[in-house]
């Protein structure tokens, strides 16, 4: 690109006064600071996580001793790192095909005018704009064992509390939705749909809007109704973007921690528990580095898939 | 067999038209109403723990803690109380000053690394440019949970343990990455014949850079900030992992850290806490949201 365009070969002919106007020069030590800064503390740290989960290190002995496989190992043994593995698969899973389906027709409503629209936008886009944390901490107040504003209207309306329809556990004057195990995975599942939803919304929205008019109106001059247009027009135009939309979603879901740590701690029982979060309990709160390091790196696989996809796609929209 | 002779179709009686523009209204009014509905139902999906957290900050005790009363209404008069008390006997204060201080710095450094980054790989680098923008655009991509475990080794060796400016140097490893990915969109739409008159003027690149291609970037530059400064008030697992005294930490872990007690009379202040960081950084997004959806989607759509 830069040897062709003749303003490039302009500069490059032109006598340099300074060094630091020679494009070999210049290129390389802009980039430095960039590149020192991740290569210190992404990629160092993606090495030591490697080395740290090979060895013995702990909080209290830093010293790396070599132990082969055994931290992988012990993690893959224990029953709480299987459920963690089991949970984190399906949270990011379930919640990115529910997000993918309720992101499709929101941007679809979005896309349309109507009054009070800003509004609306500005409230579908406080989960993703708000830090997790303290979202997360908005549903631990809102799902309360025991002053949860949604048990009172479960009450008012007779399904929770005696004579339930909804089967004996639900005859408590609360739903205890933290203290549960199957009520306490589905919270964590749908606070992940909550948070993603906004971000693969506006991104499908920013799709349906770069869909050329000439298209639209050539067909509905054919005649295509709404389904025709959604199934022929938009679902096939949009999907590159749709797939970029999941795949930040598959990544935000599947490397989180922070849902789990505030809303659930892992609880009740470790039945909540995924993969970051276990590490972080093992690794730092436990002390001990290199099974954290080990549990941490099952991340890594997803990842790199992601990555993968994500560079394929990045070099499809160059070449269009 | 006669040739079939066109017989055009019977002009519509006017009870039929009146029949089809009654149908199409009806269609219309159903569309719309179908419209408002679902525009309703995801805008209160969404908007459900801030209404709560909202309602929460200005009730009294008598009225909160009370199950038998609705929830929705204030049975008390409201109160501005739990707002003082936060500010008055808590470290809430301290948690914001450090956020802001945090931010700053982080802002900072983003933008002395990220501009000459960006403009390096999109006027200086030719073809490879594009290949390793995107190469440090999925740098974004690494989550927080995969490097904080030899992260906090690090930080620990560079004498930073548990104070807020291991924030500042760990930071901009998210924020730099993706700042400059969004920085090389905004300097590919500016014409190169600008610079290029700047220098065969005189100036050095670094001059022409400096008093043509930065002033027209000052959008871009705004939203890197913004973005930046984003990023930072939402990061939580550093945060968490590396910062253990309360006079040291970000609102993120401070709130949810130290002010979640053990007596639950203590909810409204927390979700002031809450409310009073998620509304501001709200407001920013969403001004600047059609720019950071372009660094999103990879430039597959131009906003």
């Amino acid at each position: 690109m830069t040897a062709g365009t003749p303003a490039a070969d302009l500069v490059e002919e032109r006598p340099s006064r300074y060094l630091l106007d020679r494009v070999g020069v210049l290129g390389p030590l802009l980039l430095l600071p960039t590149v020192v800064y991740i290569v210190a503390l992404v990629g160092v740290p993606l090495v030591l996580a490697l080395l740290y989960s090979l060895s013995d290190i702990t909080v209290g002995d830093q010293s790396l001793d070599f132990v082969g496989l055994r931290n992988f190992q012990d993690a893959v043994g224990n029953a709480t790192f299987q459920q963690a593995l089991r949970n984190t698969f399906i949270f990011t899973l379930v919640s990115q095909v529910v997000v993918l389906i309720l992101a499709n027709i929101l941007a679809l409503v979005l896309s349309a005018d109507f009054k009070g629209k800003r509004l609306v936008r500005f409230l579908i886009l406080l989960p993703w704009t708000t830090p997790i944390a303290l979202g997360a901490l908005g549903w631990l107040w809102t799902l309360d064992n025991v002053y949860s504003p949604i048990d009172y209207v479960l009450r008012q309306l007779g399904l929770l509390g005696i004579g339930s329809p909804l089967g004996p556990r639900w005859e408590g004057t609360n739903a205890l939705w933290l203290a549960q195990a199957d009520l306490a995975r589905l919270t964590v599942l749908t606070v992940h749909i909550w948070r993603t939803l906004p971000l693969a919304t506006v991104i499908l929205l920013a799709g349906l809007t770069a869909i050329p008019q000439d298209v639209k109106d050539a067909a509905n001059v054919d005649g295509a109704g709404f389904f025709r247009q959604l199934f022929y027009i938009r679902i096939p135009l949009l999907l590159p973007i749709m797939a970029v939309a999941v795949l930040y979603g598959i990544v935000f879901t599947f490397t989180d921690m922070t849902v789990v740590f505030i809303i659930t701690r892992g609880g009740p029982v470790d039945s909540t528990q995924v993969l970051a979060s276990w590490a972080y309990f093992r690794g730092i709160e436990g002390g001990s580095l290199g099974q954290g390091a080990a549990i941490a790196l099952f991340l890594f696989p997803v990842l790199v898939g992601v990555a993968a996809m994500m560079l394929r796609l990045a070099r499809r929209t160059e070449t269009v | 067999m006669a040739a079939p002779v066109y017989q055009p179709p019977p002009m519509p009686t006017d009870a039929e038209i009146e029949r089809d523009v009654r149908r199409a209204k009806l269609g219309r009014i159903g569309g719309r109403t179908a419209l408002y509905l679902t525009a309703t139902a995801f805008a209160l999906f969404a908007a459900l723990p801030f209404a709560w957290m909202v309602l929460t900050v200005f009730k009294q005790n008598t009225d909160l803690y009370d199950p038998n009363l609705n929830p929705f209404l204030y049975n008390d008069p409201p109160t501005l109380q739990n707002i003082g008390y936060l500010f008055a006997q808590t470290e809430y204060a301290t948690f914001i000053r450090n956020t802001l201080l945090v931010a700053v710095l982080v802002v900072i450094i983003t933008l002395v690394a990220a501009v000459p980054a960006a403009y390096s790989l999109t006027r200086l680098a030719g073809r490879w440019g594009e290949s390793l923008g995107i190469a440090i655009f999925l740098v974004y991509l690494v989550p927080p949970t995969l490097l904080f475990i030899p992260l906090s080794r690090v930080v620990a060796d560079l004498g930073l343990r548990n104070s807020v400016w291991s924030l500042v140097v760990v930071y901009p490893s998210f924020t730099i990455p993706f700042c400059t990915w969004l920085l090389m969109g905004f300097f590919k739409s500016i014409p190169w014949d600008i610079e290029e008159q700047a220098m065969i003027d005189g100036y050095s690149r670094l001059g022409a850079i400096w008093r043509t291609v930065l002033p027209i970037s000052i959008p871009g530059l705004l939203t890197v900030v913004v973005f930046s400064f984003a990023l930072t008030m939402h990061e939580f697992v550093y945060a968490l992992a590396f910062v253990t005294s309360s006079s040291q930490k970000t609102v993120s872990i401070g709130v949810t850290t130290e002010l979640i007690r053990g007596d639950v009379y203590f909810w409204q202040s927390l979700m002031a806490a809450a409310a009073l960081v998620a509304i501001p950084i709200a407001l920013l997004y969403n001004a600047f949201l059609d720019r950071f959806i372009a660094g999103f989607t990879l430039g597959a759509v131009k906003g």
